[in-house]
């Protein structure tokens, strides 16, 4: 009985072990920043994968069960995740994820957003009046959102605060390294042109100064028609484009039927964490997306 | 960091008086003090990487962004309207001219528009939503047709209690079953499915408050319940104090593997009906007007499963849904007719009890972006209706009412679609009506979530 009272009791003194900061991130990207910085001391949930298109995801039963028992959810923001993540975080019942609450992160707030648009009209596509929510891709902008994530987080489990500062220092450490040798790397792909298939790409695209010339859909979120990708085809011969990137979650039929017919390379790019086998981590991702770009150099 | 170089000299001060005679701790001394030396060293390069990524920044002021102060607030004021969408929802329809459309076996549930032919603008959706403020959230649905506007839903529901609780109150769609809760835009047929249009004319709502919770585990467990008004059938409006229709019912759902989804449910309705009325065909061959008094008690079960590769439905995905209902009716039936041939000429009045059940179960298979087909087929069961003494006025039709519908949709992106549909509706005994419907949906303006 002693025993038993005593084991009930070291249990409960090993709760706080266990009760890690439950970080409910919207994509792959800022999930793995998440566990960059918290480590140990947090149990994340990615709520897609490199392979779905995060506009496009459905409430599923799965994603309210585990905002329900989320502290922090981490999204991209500037709209991205409209379709499905309001209802989600609103039917959790979880009052300290609403909007507003700290429990609430959008990673685009911490950024210079790049597209907003100046004319908010549908007729220009599924556009976001907050501007192009795919931030990630400049590893400036993981660096800005990491700080402020750090602190926020901070913010909510006050105990493994400075844990959290100490894990964002040892990130942006490596983060800072990993930087320059990313840029001296690219320095090949200043200026160069290239096609995309979704307006995914366009801080990659800012960060290393190559130029996106066009886009196989013919507005954001509408599907490439063969005519507008028959457009494209006659722009290569005024403005030729060198490659044509496509996410790991775009449809590869657009972007190898314009390769095919302008001699260019298509070029996958893994777009988040997990997007190739090699993208198994931020530091991976920002690798093997250069490699790839590279590589497909003339 | 001074201070604590300064208590580890005096430390190291201290520690070396104490000990001075000894060459092991001498040895010692030594090792801390090149450990402190070596940990500085570290800082110190730290410290210089920073000072020249912070000089190479600068040095390419095009690549370094601009730090966002906090988030960035729209200034304008319209920031702080509500979201407005307004969905356009029209038909063309070919079909048999029956007057009286219902379906055999069941009180008639009010289809409205039932027997509309040709061109129809159909309904005009109306949908206002907001954040009232940190606590609560609002949301008006008005639907309009033809010289009537209708307060479909109009609600608020809560945001601040935590612990899974959630709390809605006002008009809205009742969480019984799995497609009541949805829209007609966002059905995947243009019409509701007969078992939804036998137990409610097309969708239960309620006016009244629902509570859900939602169980803090991995797997999705939500329980709700609701009590309310309960005047819409097969209750009826009854002027009274207290609650008229009141509801129970749980969810579960979870991911199998990365491209598999589902939910089941299981609910409870149940309602009170005060002279609800309906024509009925008496035993002679005349119409008579039968009304119930008494309890209305409906068990649903769902289920839906939704698969896409890699769980990316947006190039191609595949939903099943089934549903099945079994409602149980017992009170009081009226008969009378003013018609001097009619059996019920002398009102009758006797029990009367039914026992009735349905179902239909659909597929829909979305193989471009663009492109979705689906089938749908449905069949509901009269089952056993004791009339009592009126029996004897009355006919009890035994029937079961079948439907097949096989439908195909296009949209140019998630705001428009247009649908075709083709249907063959036994619906009533001895009438087979191949229904053709041309439908398209348009929404404007900001798009809220849908429902799994």
């Amino acid at each position: 009985m002693r025993k038993q009272l005593s084991l009930l009791l070291l249990t409960l003194a090993a709760l706080p072990a266990w009760a890690n900061l439950n970080v409910f991130a919207t994509v792959p990207e800022w999930a793995a920043l998440a566990k960059e910085i918290g480590g140990d001391k947090v149990t994340v949930y990615s709520a897609t994968t490199a392979f779905q298109d995060p506009h496009r995801i459905e409430a599923k039963p799965s994603l309210l069960a585990q905002a329900r028992r989320a502290q922090l959810v981490v999204a991209a923001g500037a709209d991205l995740e409209i379709g499905w993540l309001p209802l989600v975080v609103r039917d959790s019942g979880n009052s300290t994820i609403q909007p507003g609450s700290p429990g609430y992160f959008e990673a685009a707030n911490y950024v210079n957003r790049l597209d907003v648009p100046a004319v908010l009209d549908r007729a220009h596509g599924d556009v976001h009046a907050a501007g192009n929510p795919h931030t990630h891709l400049n590893p400036h902008n993981v660096m800005l959102v990491g700080a402020a994530l750090a602190t926020r987080m901070a913010e909510l489990d006050a105990a493994n605060g400075p844990a959290y500062q100490a894990g964002f220092k040892a990130f942006a450490g490596k983060w800072q390294t990993a930087m320059a040798r990313w840029e001296k790397a690219a320095a090949p792909l200043r200026g160069v042109p290239v096609l995309v298939h979704h307006s995914s790409f366009v801080y990659l695209t800012n960060w290393l100064a190559m130029k996106e010339v066009g886009a196989l859909e013919p507005k954001p979120g509408i599907e490439p028609s063969s005519g507008h990708l028959t457009g494209l085809l006659a722009k290569q011969q005024a403005t030729p484009a060198k490659m044509v990137l496509r996410a790991a979650y775009n449809q590869d039929g657009p972007s190898q039927w314009i390769a095919g017919k302008a001699g260019i390379p298509a070029v996958l790019l893994p777009y988040t964490v997990g997007g190739t086998a090699e993208a198994k981590d931020l530091f991976g991702l920002f690798d093997d997306t250069l490699q790839r770009l590279l590589k497909a150099l003339p | 960091m001074q201070k604590s170089f300064a208590m580890a000299a005096l430390l190291a001060a201290s520690c070396a008086a104490q000990a001075a005679g000894s060459d092991a701790d001498l040895a010692a001394i030594r090792a801390q003090i090149a450990e402190m030396k070596q940990s500085y060293e570290q800082r110190i390069a730290a410290l210089e990487n920073k000072l020249a990524e912070a000089e190479s920044k600068t040095a390419q002021p095009a690549q370094a962004p601009v730090v966002a102060a906090a988030p960035q607030a729209q200034a304008s004021a319209s920031a702080f309207n509500p979201e407005v969408s307004l969905i356009l929802q029209g038909k063309f329809r070919q079909m048999k001219d029956i007057p009286n459309r219902g379906i055999t076996g069941f009180f008639p549930a009010g289809i409205e528009g039932a027997n509309k032919r040709g061109f129809s603008a159909d309904e005009t959706e109306l949908v206002l939503a907001a954040n009232i403020d940190p606590y609560w959230r609002g949301q008006a649905i008005i639907a309009m047709a033809d010289g009537q506007a209708e307060v479909e839903e109009a609600w608020f529901q809560s945001l601040a209690i935590g612990h899974g609780v959630g709390l809605k109150a006002g008009r809205f769609r009742s969480g019984i079953g799995y497609i009541n809760e949805q829209h007609p835009h966002a059905r995947d047929f243009a019409d509701a499915p007969l078992m939804y249009q036998a137990m409610f004319g097309d969708s239960y709502a309620q006016d009244g408050v629902q509570l859900k919770w939602l169980a803090p585990t991995p797997l999705f467990v939500e329980l709700g319940a609701e009590v309310g008004r309960g005047a819409n059938f097969p209750g009826t409006e009854r002027n009274r104090n207290g609650a008229n229709g009141s509801a129970l019912y749980v969810h579960v759902g979870d991911d199998l593997g990365i491209s598999n989804s589902w939910r089941v449910g299981m609910s409870w309705l149940k309602t009170k009906a005060g002279e609800r009325s309906a024509d009925f065909t008496d035993l002679a061959g005349v119409t008579a007007q039968g009304a119930f008094s008494g309890d209305s008690t409906t068990w649903l079960a769902d289920f839906v499963w939704k698969w896409a590769p890699n769980g990316n439905p947006k190039y191609q995905n595949f939903k099943f849904q089934s549903e099945y209902f079994s409602r149980e009716e017992k009170g009081a039936l009226s008969c009378r007719s003013d018609d001097a041939a009619s059996l019920c000429n002398v009102a009758v009045d006797s029990s009367y009890r039914t026992r009735q059940s349905g179902w239909y179960a659909q597929g829909v298979y979305q193989f471009t972006p663009e492109w979705r087909a689906g089938l749908r087929y449905e069949q509901l069961d009269s089952g056993t209706r004791d009339f009592g003494l009126n029996a004897a006025n009355l006919a009890v039709d035994a029937y079961k009412p079948k439907k097949a519908t096989a439908m195909i949709d296009y949209s140019w992106s998630e705001f428009s679609r247009v649908r075709l549909q083709f249907a063959q509706d036994k619906s009533m005994q001895g009438i087979t009506d191949n229904q053709l419907t041309m439908q398209y949906i348009m929404s404007l303006g900001a798009h809220g979530a849908h429902k799994f």
